[in-house]
């Protein structure tokens, strides 16, 4: 047993201590007891101090030692200080196994064999060392193969539960350049890029093909068809609305001349999509409608926009508006929820990048899927639901939506339980349009000005549009602590403050994390 | 001539028999059949193939103990309880013992329970012994066989040897008197004094309503790809660990407990049975006895059982092939656990999950109230059916005596 010279001298020391007040008690009492009992009693109270200084286990060892005949099966484990562990750093599949005991106490490891009755089992009652490989840490490789059996298992569960005969989704978005394109295209991309079924997407671009915009949808390794609109995407609201209605009407037109099949939805490119979206739309036949929930906001939150939101809550509505079907108790299509701007008149932005809240339509595009049949000039089986298409060019009034095109509204299929499912979120954030941004945000030439962050000061005005971009050198990372295992790891990084968001801002400045040490 | 004709309707029938078996075999739910060492047994009907009689013991037997504390109606060992009624109202039971094949004796021995819950099983050999006294006395298919066509359900730790610390329970080892008698017991190790040759091994008790009640949806993807909850140093008992589990659960621990894709933990969340569906895995580890709970949650929710107790014997091992639908692991391969279970190969993975979802499967490890075909209650039968007919042997000759009362340890002889 190894034992450390300090706790051998102090041992010693308070033996010393204790024999020296031994003799003291016996010669006062002396006539009352014998030498064996005196010798009994400093055995106990050596044992006893034994074991409050080392320990329960070593003091009954010491006994084990001194007083058992019956014949034990006793083996010490070899024991292995930190510094060796930390050495033996191969994971190696077939590692040496290494009886060993958690935290680092000094204590031996006995099995006892039981009175052996059964001699051919292997299983034997008594301690036994907890096992304990060199390297106790995940190794990658296995992880990645862990990795691929959950896909594997998920995939299975899908084929035998989720939706049989999946169809493949044709998503249409129509975009152009600029500021905000690739945080939006981004979002899309990554919600795209998780659907579980086959996808075609059908990007249209205002203003042309363009490599900004091809280089972003180069990264997600979807199946892409990236056209181009001959027309400029125009500065105010409503003019994008209308812009963006003849984009998708063009991207039909490619669906119907190229006859594919699928179900077509309509991915904005500044909306938020759930998965559950992709799995409900499958169940649509013909055309079907999803609840869209609205979040107007206004980047700047003055004091009318506030008053109108309270305004808002304190009615029956609830506070975050919806666009859908609506229905009755039989779940039976009876009308549509539609957005209300009637609190916002005259409050609403006209122009991209106001600071003011942007309204959507009465039923935006985003809340309706179409079976792509319809748009094939001779399908079988097709309902006679949608006029040509080819009869819409030219047409100089806005169509508003899809329920425009259907000759028949009552036929649309309410999903998401009959709307009550929020599927997917309307949002409309855009920078000014004269916002300048590097182009593919990709910084080069290398910037010129270079300000350490303790000495830039904040201006509380956003300046004029100035020609060099300020970079802050400040950013700071710092890793996230491995949280215990019992808590949910949270990261300490926070998220961008809400403040640089001003759209006023017109030079760009790249994220700041914020420290919470500062 | 004709005989072209009759084997050419032959073909025709043929291939719509096979074409509409196959057709079935498409709509059903992807699952495989499962046969054991004995066949294809689980959905046996033991109606018709056995008759049980059941002793009327007086009710400080069985309703008085259960009246003193109903908490047995929920703990894992309320098996036995559930087994005297399930016989009660069965149709294999006959009120004629002549033409009985099997006596069962209602005696709950594992009620007298702590204030926190747990069974003592001090007086259970005393009450036991006092109902195989009356039993013999009042009728004589005892003394014609010594028990050896009765059966007893003893589901406590080790069973019939009634005590929960192994040492002590081998050093009792069963009961004397039961000796002869078939047990019907939770307990299964290879090679162990508690668990007799012919004795039939069954779940424990899990309350099938509570399951139900916390099923999710199947199409939830399963994410977790290990899941435990449960202690793995019981340091009430065992603080340094090492013979709590063997050291099995210390080592799970002790190797594991950094690694993203065991989630592993003491905390019993509200969520257990939920998180249990979202995982491929479940640990099922030996505790101070090698059979839990956790085995029949893991078969409910259709999550692939990791067994880590040496020479267990689990339920109805001759009508489940544990072997194709569990993991078993050695106690001393616990370190390399991550690398033995990425390297089962997918088919092998995706093979136990069809057999795990096997209706017929989930239905043998629940004891459902009332009684369902296929339960653990039918299996318990179809195992007493299996070991019929009794051999000429059992019968004694008038006066020949086997079992010795006296023996055992001296407290047991005391009369309860």
């Amino acid at each position: 047993m190894k034992l450390s010279a300090l706790q051998q001298s102090y041992m010693n020391r308070r033996n010393n201590s204790f024999r020296g007040s031994a003799p003291l008690d016996s010669s006062s009492d002396g006539s009352i007891k014998s030498p064996s009992a005196i010798f009994w009693l400093i055995l106990h109270g050596l044992c006893c101090l034994i074991s409050l200084v080392l320990g329960y286990r070593f003091s009954r060892l010491v006994f084990f030692f001194l007083f058992s005949t019956s014949a034990t099966n006793l083996y010490t484990s070899p024991f292995r200080s930190a510094t060796d562990l930390s050495q033996t750093l191969n994971f190696h599949p077939n590692p040496v196994v290494n009886p060993e005991l958690p935290f680092n106490r000094t204590a031996a490891t006995t099995t006892t064999t039981a009175a052996a009755t059964t001699s051919s089992s292997r299983v034997v009652v008594g301690r036994h060392g907890i096992r304990i490989r060199p390297w106790p840490h995940p190794n990658p490789d296995e992880v990645m193969k862990a990795h691929r059996i959950i896909e594997r298992v998920q995939m299975e569960q899908r084929l035998q539960f989720g939706v049989k005969n999946p169809k493949t989704v044709i998503a249409v978005t129509p975009t152009y350049v600029r500021t905000f394109q690739t945080l939006h295209l981004t979002g899309v991309m990554h919600s795209l890029m998780l659907v579980p079924y086959d996808l075609v997407w059908i990007v249209v671009e205002a203003g042309g093909v363009t490599n900004e915009t091809s280089s972003v949808l180069a990264k997600s390794g979807l199946r892409i068809i990236h056209v181009g609109f001959d027309k400029r995407m125009p500065n105010s609201w409503e003019g994008r609305h209308r812009l963006e209605t003849k984009m998708r009407l063009h991207a039909l037109r490619i669906v119907k001349e190229e006859k594919m099949d699928g179900i077509v939805m309509f991915a904005d490119d500044s909306n938020m999509h759930s998965s559950e979206l992709f799995d409900e739309i499958q169940n649509v036949k013909w055309v079907g409608a999803v609840s869209v929930g609205i979040l107007a906001h206004s980047s700047g939150t003055d004091e009318s926009s506030v008053s109108v939101i309270e305004k808002r809550e304190e009615g029956e509505n609830p506070s975050m508006p919806v666009q859908g079907p609506a229905c009755n108790a039989s779940n039976q299509l009876v009308g549509w929820h539609t957005f209300n701007s009637i609190p916002y008149a005259g409050k609403s932005a006209t122009y991209i990048g106001d600071r003011a809240i942007v309204l959507p339509r009465k039923l935006e595009w985003a809340g309706f899927v179409l079976n792509s049949r319809l748009f094939w000039k001779d399908a079988e089986e097709k309902p006679e639901l949608v006029k040509d298409l080819d009869s819409l060019d030219g047409v100089d009034e806005d169509i508003e939506s899809p329920l425009s095109l259907l000759k028949d509204i009552s036929v649309v299929e309410p999903l998401g339980s009959c709307g009550r499912q929020v599927l997917l979120w309307w949002l409309r954030v855009e920078a000014r349009a004269d916002s300048k941004f590097p182009s593919g945000w990709i910084v080069d030439p290398p910037l010129e000005i270079t300000v350490p962050s303790k000495r830039t000061p904040w201006p509380d005005a956003p300046p004029e549009l100035p020609s060099n971009e300020k970079v802050v050198v400040g950013v700071q990372e710092h890793t996230v602590k491995h949280s215990p295992k019992t808590r949910t790891p949270r990261s300490k990084r926070s998220s961008r403050s809400k403040r640089k968001h001003d759209t006023k801002i017109v030079d760009t400045q790249l994220p700041v994390r914020h420290s919470e040490q500062n | 001539m004709n005989g072209w004709r009759w084997g050419f309707l032959l073909l025709v029938y043929a291939a719509l028999v096979l074409k509409t078996g196959a057709v079935e075999h498409g709509r059903t739910q992807p699952t495989e059949r499962i046969s054991g060492s004995a066949g294809d047994v689980l959905e046996d009907n033991p109606v018709g193939r056995l008759k049980v009689f059941v002793y009327e013991l007086p009710s400080k037997y069985n309703k008085k103990i259960l009246q003193k504390d109903p908490r047995c109606l929920n703990h894992m060992f309320a098996a036995e309880i559930y087994m005297h009624r399930f016989l009660l109202s069965s149709p294999v039971r006959t009120l004629n013992p002549e033409e009985a094949d099997w006596f069962y004796t209602p005696v709950y021995t594992t009620c007298d329970l702590t204030p926190n819950g747990l069974p003592l099983p001090f007086k259970s050999p005393r009450m036991m012994r006092s109902a195989i006294q009356l039993i013999s006395s009042n009728w004589p298919y005892w003394n014609r066989t010594e028990g050896a066509d009765h059966f007893f359900v003893v589901p406590h730790d080790f069973g019939a040897c009634f005590h929960y610390q192994e040492e002590k329970a081998i050093e009792r080892g069963i009961l004397p008197l039961l000796q002869r008698a078939t047990l019907v017991q939770t307990f299964g190790q290879r090679n162990h004094v508690c668990l007799n040759e012919g004795s039939i091994t069954i779940p424990p008790y899990a309350p099938p309503q509570k399951m139900q009640t916390h099923l999710i949806p199947e199409k939830t993807p399963r994410s977790i790809f290990v899941y435990f909850r449960g202690l793995f140093y019981d340091v009430g008992n065992d603080p340094e660990g090492g013979y709590y589990a063997r050291g099995a659960r210390a080592a799970v621990w002790e190797n594991f407990k950094d690694n993203p894709l065991f989630d592993i933990s003491t905390e019993h969340p509200t969520t257990y049975y939920e998180d249990m569906q979202r995982a491929v895995f479940c640990l099922c580890p030996l505790g101070w006895a090698p059979w839990s709970p956790r085995l029949v949650e893991a078969v409910i929710f259709g999550c692939i059982p990791v067994i880590i107790a040496d020479d267990i014997v689990l339920p109805f091992a001759d009508a489940i092939p544990w072997e194709e639908i569990g993991v078993f692991l050695d106690e001393k391969d616990v370190p390399n656990l991550d690398t033995i279970l990425t390297s089962i190969p997918l088919d092998v993975i995706l093979r136990k999950q069809r057999l795990l979802a096997n209706p017929s499967m989930k239905q043998a490890m629940l004891f459902p109230q009332p009684a369902q075909p296929g339960d653990a209650f039918h299996q318990v039968l179809n195992g007493l059916a299996r070991k019929l007919p009794h051999e000429k042997s059992i019968y004694l000759k008038p006066g020949e005596k086997i079992l010795n009362w006296t023996a055992g340890p001296v407290g047991d002889l005391k009369p309860w």
